[in-house]
């Protein structure tokens, strides 16, 4: 008999010890951090992932658009859906725990570690590859701390820049949580002088050409925008202009049909950088607020309003756009389901450029006049034959209309936007028209100080 | 002799065919004291075992047993008795009246004991108290018969989870819902798709008992998954005898607990035309005395709106007058439940067999559940060592599932639609946006569909050997495989295939559960005077979970509904995770002179969700209990007849987190069809279990001959090392961190009280009452962290520092300033001074959704052939936030339909009222603050049963051995001041361990009225 025991113990024991190893499993849909980051496949993998965080519908998957027209609504279209976080923007009343706005701040914040994860691992890359690569990160990281001083703190060009309260800087990946992951918010010159460090950086380390991602003209058009935030024309004018001249050198041009450069499943000849959206990964937060249930969105819940119809000279082609549909007006820009996102046009430069031009008193690359009249002659306006900044101003907000330009611009014009509803009138440095640093945020970080308005 | 050592799947072995040692056949009859009648139904067990038999009508019993074995007599309502067998084989018996129940058994981790044994709180139920009661799952059945155990079912929709905590919640970021073993396997209880309750596959007329261990003395066995209580299901066993067979059916209606008020057509156009005429006042025009101001108005605006929403009638005529509510619930609920059973056995093989049907139609439309199951036990006993058995228990649900509450296809989101808008066009096509406000979900109805199905088996084979008469060895092997399946069609005109044609998905999810239990039982009695019980041994379980989803788009007609027929296949993938766990544990019960008691546990447990740092730990438990009516002072005494003291401390573990929390990791993303990888997950090796150290004292108590037993327990249960999702700023590319980190507090009492108030042969009434309190508190958090704040801007639930889990924080609503309607938020906490922005609203706890008491009681009658119970069951002291209010208790701030209160809006100067002005898209007041706000307290009549049994006298002409016609009724009555559909609620998309009660078009339950008739023969 016992010695059948002692058996039966014997197997326990050598079954038991197997079951120990059992113990230690690892996951099948994730990977270990060191192993991310081991080797080139691995980081382009990494950079791929950072893009994959830039198109998210808090950021250019939308709502970026989606907040600068509601901040800059201006009696113009009208937000009418149940959503309360763009209702808040659009009334100019955002509340500290608007989910949006905290889902921008963490989304942009993600994206910028994901960057800066790939620019520390550099090493591990191809050489031939590494310039690509490390563009491509600091063009996202830049890109990202761009949007965010823009939306979460005063104007560039309100008060001092050297005073006013930015965006945290994080500059290098987190591994852990420790005592520096708390950060301060830095001045928004700090963030100013990164960014453009990141953008010129990026600029020269491109190629012309990198399929849809990020490459030496979309740089250049993207510290064109720095530039023209920072009233730096001469400087806004030549990145515009450097944009212009790779772009139509590799092949973009205006698209002769204004409506065709719209709703398009991959990018067309006059994007410069859109985010690729398939049905694979069709997340688009325009389509989704602006167009309507037959195509497969909510229930239209931007409509555009007589004050902005009303500016628009007879006869112009853009006024194709314009549709009723739900008992009101819509722009048909961001009709159909499982399009592109376009966050730069070509169309955008030349009106920059002209812009820049003007004010400089120049006409590098061409005469403000010219890049205007490209601008009319393709919605079949009259060309102009003579110019005011006014005019030049009010053809950029037609042309780049619901597209989300529209705050960032009268904000470095130094602006107003009238209320909704009220006579209210909100002067482009108003405390209401920057967002509140999140509540969340706030909670947990306790070194964070809050904007202006927005209680302690 | 012969012998094999079998060697079978990992870690599972069994030990066979052994024959010797002296069984013989016990018989006898239990009688009454009382009448000397024959008692039928008496439990007759050998004591230490679970096997055991069932006087029969006559009060006869039969059983196989040795010499040397003690059988224990049972039976509600008597007092137990104990035999030593001896030479004896006719022991005949006289059950002594007792309402005591220290003589019941009850089973433990790993064996079973005589109440009157234990020295830690097990809250136990015995399947037949709940049989027949129409709900889809155990859980919702248990509702207020468990002292110190929270029940509460997420909303009226079937097949939902349900939410359990044993005294209290003890993690914060973990799993807070028991363990729960079925016949010693762990099953699994939770990770289906959706919103399924795996829970709802088993069919618990199977259940021969309930137990819930609930202090560290009783749950300790269980180590690090025992924290949060455990449920330990044991399934019904033959007895030996003539084959019984009992068949039962029921038929039901159902219908909504409560409905609320909405908006008529006239009060709705009011109420809009007054919210945009509002705002062109407040702005400087009139449009109503001066028409010049109309062009461009709000009120135009309003009423362009209500030209499209009254769709082809005319709202200025009242034409349409929908009650879109009405259109949310289905007015043929009801439920059927057919069931079969068999069970008998010879002197060395017994079985229990049974086969069920269960059928609930929702309350809610296209909202059903069926469970179709069987199951088959078997014990047999190889030789006098050897005795082994299976259980075997399958089923298959389908359930007709419904979408989340915050989805527009929740049926009860029609609510939002405007009363002015008919359902159906001119053509008979159900209207949708833009005549409809949002999506008219009817159209789900007609051209949706949304069916899982859920094969389930859980099943056990063990052996026991006897390897000398004191010490058995149990070899336990069981698995719990779940199979399930969600299909969803939603057809062209439905929100989600409205531009695509269609769209389809299809979920599979296996989850392949297994587990072995091996152990050593050793009993001896030394010096007549003390009783020793060891139990020690291992269990290992592994649980392996595979996931695979396929979805799909432009379908060429609604007609045809599997994948197959999609155009474009939009969206897969297939999953793997797993997980593992391996123990081993110990445990002694001593007691001496029938008086002292002492039990000692321990158990190491191992798991691959830890660290490297951390894999095992280590979880002991001790208690003591003192039988003081024993003592000779007290033997004897009538009206104090029984007094035991009894005390427990110990520690038991959670590990209910993610299975690979303490990894940093990288996940894949996509972009642009372009692989990639991020971040996913900050590392924290140092990952170790949450603890939760118990003391728990208790007494309890008979009086009268114990005509009224009680007890009353007070503990204390200290959860340190809360796995707890510490927010860190989210700018550095994470939004959490799991740490151990943190202490949570819960203590609390326990009351029961029993009474066999009359107990005479033709009419008997025995009452029980349970009411527990428990008291939550958030001791600490990260270092220098106070507070985990509301993380939605919808709801309020947050973590505090010296509050309890989940307290609702957010501006506190000070009604209507008098002067211009505008809502008012208190500045301060002081509530001295208030403000109309809500920015600057002082930001406070405003109120707590746990439950300060929560109770049941109890009554069951018997009246010659007639037979009554019914249950009360309360929740007290809790509040509900109602979500949905920021949208239909909102003044009119859009167009979704209003609840009626709003039409008490202010609407001159001077008005004194809660509800702020009307006006449209202003949002005065609509922001989640305590103005959503209320007392979630009520008292429901949860239950009540009267049957009719046939006399036996009839039944014997019918060759049938009883008969019963029943009537029970389910959530009757419901007293409760919370104004929404019903108190009992938590809002499913939501509903986390912070996140509870919250209410957002939540579905009501369900009232129930059915009859039944059970027939054995």
């Amino acid at each position: 008999m016992k010695k059948y025991i002692i058996i039966a113990l014997l197997g326990i024991a050598t079954v038991f010890s197997s079951c120990n190893d059992e113990l230690f499993l690892v996951p099948f849909q994730s990977i270990d951090q060191s192993i991310a980051l081991s080797n080139d496949a691995n980081v382009k993998s990494v950079l791929i992932g950072a893009y994959s965080e830039t198109r998210a519908v808090a950021l250019y998957g939308g709502r970026l658009q989606l907040y600068a027209e509601m901040l800059g609504a201006n009696g113009e279209v009208r937000w009418e859906g149940t959503f309360n976080q763009p209702r808040e923007i659009f009334n100019k009343s955002i509340f500290v725990n608007n989910s949006f706005v905290e889902g921008t701040w963490a989304a942009a914040y993600r994206a910028i570690n994901v960057a800066n994860n790939v620019i520390d691992a550099l090493d591990v890359v191809n050489e031939a590859d590494r310039d690509r690569v490390r563009g491509e990160a600091l063009f996202l990281r830049g890109s990202m701390y761009f949007e965010l001083i823009k939306l979460y703190a005063l104007p560039y060009v309100a008060g001092n820049p050297s005073t006013n309260l930015g965006v945290p800087l994080v500059i290098n990946p987190t591994r852990e949580i420790n005592d520096e992951s708390f950060v301060s918010r830095n001045t928004v010159q700090e963030i100013y002088t990164q960014i453009l460090s990141d953008l010129t950086q990026a600029e020269s380390l491109l190629p012309v050409s990198n399929s849809f991602l990020a490459n030496s003209y979309v740089t250049a058009a993207q510290l064109s925008r720095v530039y023209l935030q920072m009233e730096r024309f001469g400087d806004a004018r030549d990145a515009a202009n450097r944009a212009i001249t790779i772009a139509t050198g590799t092949g973009k041009s205006l698209i002769p049909n204004f409506m065709a450069a719209f709703n398009t499943e991959s990018n067309s000849v006059e994007d410069l950088y859109a985010i690729q959206v398939n049905t694979q990964d069709p997340a688009n937060d325009m389509f989704l607020f602006y167009s309507l249930p037959e195509f497969g969105a909510r229930g239209g819940d931007v409509a555009i309003l007589a004050n902005h119809l009303d500016q628009y000279e007879a006869g112009d082609e853009r006024l194709t756009q314009f549709f009723t549909a739900a008992g009101e007006l819509r722009t048909a820009k961001w009709r159909d389901q499982f399009r592109n996102v376009k966050v730069m046009r070509l169309a955008e430069m030349y009106l920059t450029r002209a812009e820049a031009n003007f004010r400089e008193g120049t006409a590098i690359g061409d005469s403000p006049l010219n890049d205007i009249n490209r601008i009319r002659a393709r919605v079949d306006l009259p060309a102009k034959t003579s110019l005011t900044l006014a005019e030049i101003l009010q053809e950029r907000k037609l042309e780049l209309a619901h597209e989300g330009h529209i705050i960032h611009d009268v904000k470095r014009t130094r602006g107003s936007i009238n209320d909704n509803t009220s006579a209210d009138v909100f002067p482009f440095d108003s405390p209401r028209m920057v967002f509140p640093i999140p509540q969340r945020e706030m909670d947990a970080n306790p070194k964070l100080v809050q904007n202006p308005g927005y209680g302690g | 002799m012969t012998k094999n050592l079998l060697g079978a799947l990992l870690c599972f072995f069994l030990i066979g065919n052994i024959a010797n040692a002296q069984t013989k056949t016990v018989t006898g009859t239990v009688i009454s004291v009382e009448d000397n009648l024959p008692l039928p139904g008496v439990n007759v067990i050998i004591k230490g075992t679970t096997s055991g038999a069932v006087t029969d009508l006559d009060g006869n019993y039969s059983i196989q047993a040795e010499s040397n074995q003690t059988l224990v007599y049972s039976f509600v309502g008597f007092e137990s008795q104990e035999a030593l067998i001896g030479n004896r084989s006719v022991i005949n018996i006289t059950m002594q009246l007792d309402a005591k129940t220290l003589g019941e058994v009850v089973v433990v981790g790993f064996g079973s004991m005589t109440k009157g044994d234990l020295t830690g709180n097990i809250a136990s139920i015995k399947g037949a108290e709940i049989a027949n009661i129409p709900v889809p799952n155990f859980q919702e059945a248990l509702q207020g018969r468990l002292a110190g155990v929270f029940v509460e079912s997420s909303s009226g929709k079937l097949g939902e989870g349900v939410k359990i905590r044993v005294r209290g919640t003890t993690s914060i970021s973990g799993g807070n819902e028991p363990l729960y073993i079925i016949d010693g396997l762990p099953i699994t209880s939770g990770g289906a798709i959706g919103l399924f309750n795996p829970l709802a596959d088993i069919n618990f007329n199977d259940i021969e008992s309930f137990e819930v261990l609930k202090d560290a003395s009783a749950a300790a066995i269980y180590g690090a998954r025992a924290a949060n209580g455990v449920v330990l299901i044991t399934t019904k066993s033959g007895a030996k005898g003539k084959t019984k067979f009992n068949v039962g059916i029921q038929r039901g209606v159902s219908s909504p607990t409560r409905k609320r008020e909405f908006l008529n057509a006239s009060e709705f156009v009011e109420l809009m035309r007054e919210a945009g005429y509002n705002n062109d006042l407040r702005n400087g025009s009139d449009p109503i005395n001066n028409p010049a101001d109309f062009a461009g108005s709000d009120l135009q605006f309003v009423e362009s709106r209500l030209n499209r929403y009254s769709g082809w009638s005319d709202w200025r005529t009242l034409e349409t007058d929908t009650d879109w509510q009405e259109q949310a619930f289905n007015p043929d609920a009801g439920v059927t439940n057919v069931n079969f059973s068999a069970s008998g056995g010879d002197e060395k093989t017994k079985f229990y067999f049974s086969t069920a049907y269960d059928k609930q139609d929702g309350i809610m439309i296209r909202n059903d559940f069926e469970r179709i199951s069987a199951r088959l036990n078997i014990d047999h006993q190889v030789s006098d060592r050897f005795t082994l058995g299976a259980n075997f228990g399958i089923s298959r649900t389908r359930n007709n599932r419904l979408a989340d509450d915050n989805q527009f296809n929740n049926p009860i989101q029609l609510v939002a639609l405007a009363p002015i808008t008919p359902i159906r066009d001119l053509n008979g096509q159900l209207y949708d946006r833009p005549t409809a406000t949002y999506y008219n979900n009817l159209i789900d109805s007609e051209n949706a569909q949304w069916l899982n199905t859920s094969f389930r088996n859980i099943s056990n084979i063990y052996g026991e050997l006897k390897l000398t008469d004191k010490l058995r060895f149990r070899s336990e092997f069981g698995v719990d495989v779940m199979n399930q399946n969600e299909e969803q069609f939603f057809g062209s005109r439905t929100n989600l295939g409205l531009s695509t044609n269609g769209f389809a998905r299809s979920r599979w999810l296996r989850i392949f559960n297994y587990n072995t239990n091996n152990y050593f039982t050793y009993t001896n009695t030394f010096a007549e005077k003390h009783n020793l019980e060891v139990v020690g041994g291992m269990q290992f379980q592994k649980s392996e979970d595979n996931f695979t989803s396929v979805e799909g788009q432009e379908f060429p007609l609604d007609e045809l509904r599997t994948l197959a027929s999609a155009a474009e296949i939009t969206g897969g993938t297939s999953t793997f995770t797993n997980f593992t766990f391996l123990s081993y544990f110990a445990r002694a019960n001593y007691r001496f002179a029938g008086k002292y008691l002492a039990t000692f546990s321990g158990r190491v447990d191992g798991s691959s969700r830890f660290g490297d740092n951390n894999k095992y730990g280590f979880f002991p438990a001790a208690s003591v209990g003192w039988i003081v009516s024993e003592e000779s002072f007290l033997k004897g005494n009538e009206a104090l007849s029984l007094l035991k003291l009894r005390a427990s401390y110990g520690l038991t573990g959670n590990a209910e987190i993610g299975n690979f929390d303490h990894l940093g990791l990288f996940g894949p993303v996509s972009y642009a069809l372009l692989p990639g990888l991020r971040p996913t997950q900050i590392p924290n090796p140092n990952l170790n279990w949450e603890k939760t150290a118990q003391f728990n004292v208790g007494i309890e108590f008979g009086i009268f001959r114990d005509r009224i037993t009680g007890e009353i327990d007070y503990y204390n249960k200290d959860t340190r090392d809360l796995l707890l999702n510490v927010p860190v700023p989210a700018t550095s590319g994470f939004a959490v961190q799991r740490q151990n980190i943190g202490r949570m507090q819960n203590y609390g009492f326990e009351l029961i009280l029993n009474g066999a108030i009359v107990t005479k042969q033709d009419f008997s009434w025995n009452a029980s009452f349970n009411m527990a309190r428990n008291v939550n508190t958030v001791k600490e958090l990260a270092p220098g962290q106070t507070s985990i704040p509301p993380s939605s801007s919808r709801f309020l639930n947050g973590i505090f520092v010296g509050e309890p889990i989940g307290v609702f924080y957010g501006p506190k609503y000070a009604g209507v300033d008098p002067a211009n309607g505008d809502a008012l938020y208190y500045l301060n906490e002081e509530l001295t001074e208030t403000t109309n922005n809500f920015n600057d609203a002082a930001r406070m706890v405003v109120g707590d959704p746990n439950p300060r008491f929560i109770g049941g009681i109890t009554n069951n009658f018997t009246f010659g052939n007639f037979d009554a119970s019914f249950l009360f069951q309360g929740v007290f002291g809790n509040d509900i936030f109602d979500g949905g209010g920021g949208f239909f208790a909102a003044n009119g701030d859009w167009f979704d339909n209003s609840t009626r209160d709003q039409m008490a809006r202010w609407q001159n100067p001077g008005d004194i009222t809660m509800i702020p002005q009307a006006r449209l898209g202003e949002c005065n007041g609509c922001q989640a603050s305590s103005r959503y706000l209320s007392d979630g307290s009520y008292v429901r009549l949860r239950t009540l049963t009267v049957g009719y049994t046939l006399p036996s006298s009839l039944l014997s002409k019918m060759k049938i051995s009883t008969a019963r016609f029943y009537f029970t009724g389910q959530n009757l009555l419901t007293f409760t001041k919370y104004a929404g559909w019903d108190p009992e609620v938590n809002a499913d998309y939501i509903a986390s361990n912070v996140f509870q009660g919250n209410d957002f078009y939540s579905a009501p339950q369900a009232k129930i009225f059915s009859l039944g008739l059970n027939v054995g023969f």
